[in-house]
């Protein structure tokens, strides 16, 4: 199959049908309805569920449901939206169901607006439900990333038994870019047969299985909040996703920015390499696990003066960035939050004030 | 000598921890008994609620899941809509389903969801110590209502029965209590009847049970029976609400 012209919410849609995805339950929200607008032609095609639910509350509790039975399911969104799903997450969670969540974020807080924006890095990958759970959080820059890592998202949600979220925005969900997608659907979901409440006659077993989130005895809980600890320590080691850029050069300065951000980072580096001016960028994949350790190491590059972290919001993502540089370096933030994306030549007076 | 009384087998060994007098316990056996009769233990999910059935799951021998407050009528959705095959049911007091998950039930009744609901209304939240429910009689006292339910305030207690039979699409509606033998009799037919549509792939059940909180009431649970024939029955009126041959088919 070749590269196809596509609109990123639609590739969204397809990329988890292609990789085995077929229960799909959602609610409309700007600027990701799309999707659910394309899976509800296309889900009826392959023989799978879409269902527009009552609210996005309910949707996070059909995926509960749907996941805890052994079924593979997402569900795409934005930000209101995603604060509505909240408390179901932090239950799936702690239930340890896989079930993949696509945020495509929008200006916040409250109704905000419809832009592209990334003012949800907070809530994706420190919680935004309650108690001590942490999401795999994956964040694309480009519509056909977007397709890899939807792809990549349901194996990484059912090798840890946790949620995974795509972290886009408005400018991905929104662009037509090409597309390539494989050939295939993915094979079925994977045996499930150990915890899922999949019917006991299914698994030929007599042994009841349990999806619960309630521990009142305080060790028992102990317990289990040690055991999902050992989960994200475990993403820590093996997880951790990035890409470096003009790296290889003696760079003045750092540049840590995501998603569609990132794009218009990668133009200010190359005008001002265009000028002699070496600059270079870690752009994170993953923001949990943050690429904490890689972020370090190209900080401490002798060339290196100081650090910036890029953002579209009002400096979530530095924080991270801060606890990576650990003080070596000085560390700035730059970004806007309306809706606005920076233009490279905003970005370029910025790096160019500290020097 | 045989047995001529056991045990259901889709009930466990533990003791449970409802209080003396609470109607979980039968309602609990009613529900094993026709999961048994209907042979399909290795096949049914349960739905846990927020409330003193949360531990529900402790006491029956299948697959179990654990809602968030309110929240199960959604929970079961989702297992229903990608595995049709599987008997699922949610068991849900008063607080949970006509309060906090009054959005759930209502819309996944609208829908026909296949699932079935058995609705323990006992007119307070008792798992958390007696707190005004919404379906709390005018001028009963509970926690959060010392002086008694001001309807004024809060208006009147929530008929759920009635309220979801006026929706079109739901099968199987009716209200029954286990406050005597014979009524137990008859909410067993109830829940057999809804489980029985589900398999039949009929839409949406729910069967209300009239039920006691002789410890949230500050009754003894012979006085608790009592109170809810004098003051619940004539305001919860036993009875079908709808029945499949209510839904006009094509």
């Amino acid at each position: 199959m070749g590269k196809i012209l596509m609109k990123g919410n639609e590739a969204i849609g397809e990329a988890a049908i292609r990789a085995g995805c077929l229960n799909y339950f959602a609610y409309p929200i700007t600027p990701q309805s799309e999707v659910a607008e394309y899976l509800s032609r296309r889900m009826p095609e392959v023989g799978g569920v879409f269902l527009q639910a009552e609210s996005e509350i309910a949707v996070a509790n059909m995926l509960f449901g749907a996941a805890g039975c052994g079924a593979r399911v997402f569900t795409t969104s934005s930000s209101p939206g995603i604060s509505l799903m909240s408390e179901a997450i932090s239950y799936i969670s702690s239930a340890q169901c896989p079930v993949v969540f696509v945020n495509i974020v929008r200006g916040g807080p409250g109704l905000g607006g419809i832009l592209p924006s990334q003012a949800d890095y907070f809530q994706a990958t420190k919680g935004g439900g309650h108690g001590d759970y942490r999401l795999l959080v994956m964040a694309p820059a480009s519509v056909q990333e977007a397709v890899e890592m939807v792809m990549m998202a349901f194996p990484l949600a059912e090798k840890y038994r946790n949620p995974v979220m795509i972290l886009g925005d408005g400018l991905i969900g929104q662009m037509m870019e090409p597309v390539e997608f494989p050939e295939h659907l993915r094979s079925e979901p994977s045996n499930k047969d150990d915890w899922a409440t999949n019917g006991m006659d299914t698994r030929k077993s007599n042994k009841p299985n349990l999806v619960k989130s309630l521990f009142l005895n305080a060790e028992l809980l102990e317990e289990h909040n040690i055991l999902l600890k050992a989960k994200y320590d475990r993403m820590k080691q093996e997880e951790v996703r990035y890409e470096s850029y003009n790296t290889d050069t003696d760079y003045q300065a750092l540049i840590v920015s995501f998603g569609t951000m990132s794009r218009v980072c990668r133009t200010v580096i190359d005008n001002l390499k265009a000028q002699g001016f070496e600059t270079a960028m870690i752009r994170p994949q993953t923001l949990f696990p943050f690429p904490q350790e890689p972020i370090k190491q190209a900080a401490l590059k002798e060339s290196c003066k100081v650090v910036f972290s890029i953002e579209l919001n009002m400096g979530q993502m530095v924080e991270d960035v801060e606890r990576s540089v650990q003080g070596k370096r000085p560390v700035h933030w730059y970004g806007k939050a309306g809706g606005d994306v920076p233009t490279p030549e905003e970005v370029i007076d910025v790096i160019k004030s500290f020097f | 000598m045989a047995k001529t009384f056991k045990k259901p087998q889709a009930l466990s060994d533990q003791p449970t921890h409802y209080c003396p007098g609470c109607t979980h316990g039968i309602i609990h056996r009613l529900v094993a008994e026709v999961i048994d009769e209907l042979g399909i233990r290795g096949r049914t999910v349960g739905i846990a609620p927020v409330g003193c059935a949360v531990l529900a799951y402790n006491y029956f021998t299948f697959d179990f899941q654990e809602a968030a407050h309110g929240r199960a009528p959604a929970m079961a959705t989702g297992i229903k809509r990608v595995r049709p095959d599987l008997i699922v049911f949610t068991y849900q007091g008063d607080g949970d389903l006509a309060s906090i998950g009054m959005g759930e039930i209502i819309h996944a009744a609208n829908r026909g969801e296949k699932f079935t609901t058995i609705f323990v209304n006992n007119t307070v939240y008792g798992m958390t110590g007696g707190q005004m429910a919404p379906t709390t009689l005018q001028g009963q006292r509970t926690t959060t209502s010392p002086a008694g339910r001001n309807v004024e305030e809060v208006g009147m207690p929530v008929k759920m029965a009635e309220l979801l039979s006026a929706l079109e699409t739901p099968a199987y509606i009716t209200r029954q209590t286990v406050l005597k033998p014979k009524y137990v009799v008859r909410a067993k037919k109830a829940i057999k009847k809804a489980f029985q549509y589900q398999m039949e792939g009929r839409c949406f059940s729910l069967v209300e049970l009239v039920s006691t909180c002789p410890t949230n009431w500050g009754l003894t649970p012979v006085e608790a029976i009592k109170w809810a024939e004098d003051n619940m029955l004539p305001y919860f009126k036993l009875g079908e609400y709808k029945t499949p041959d209510t839904v006009e088919e094509d």
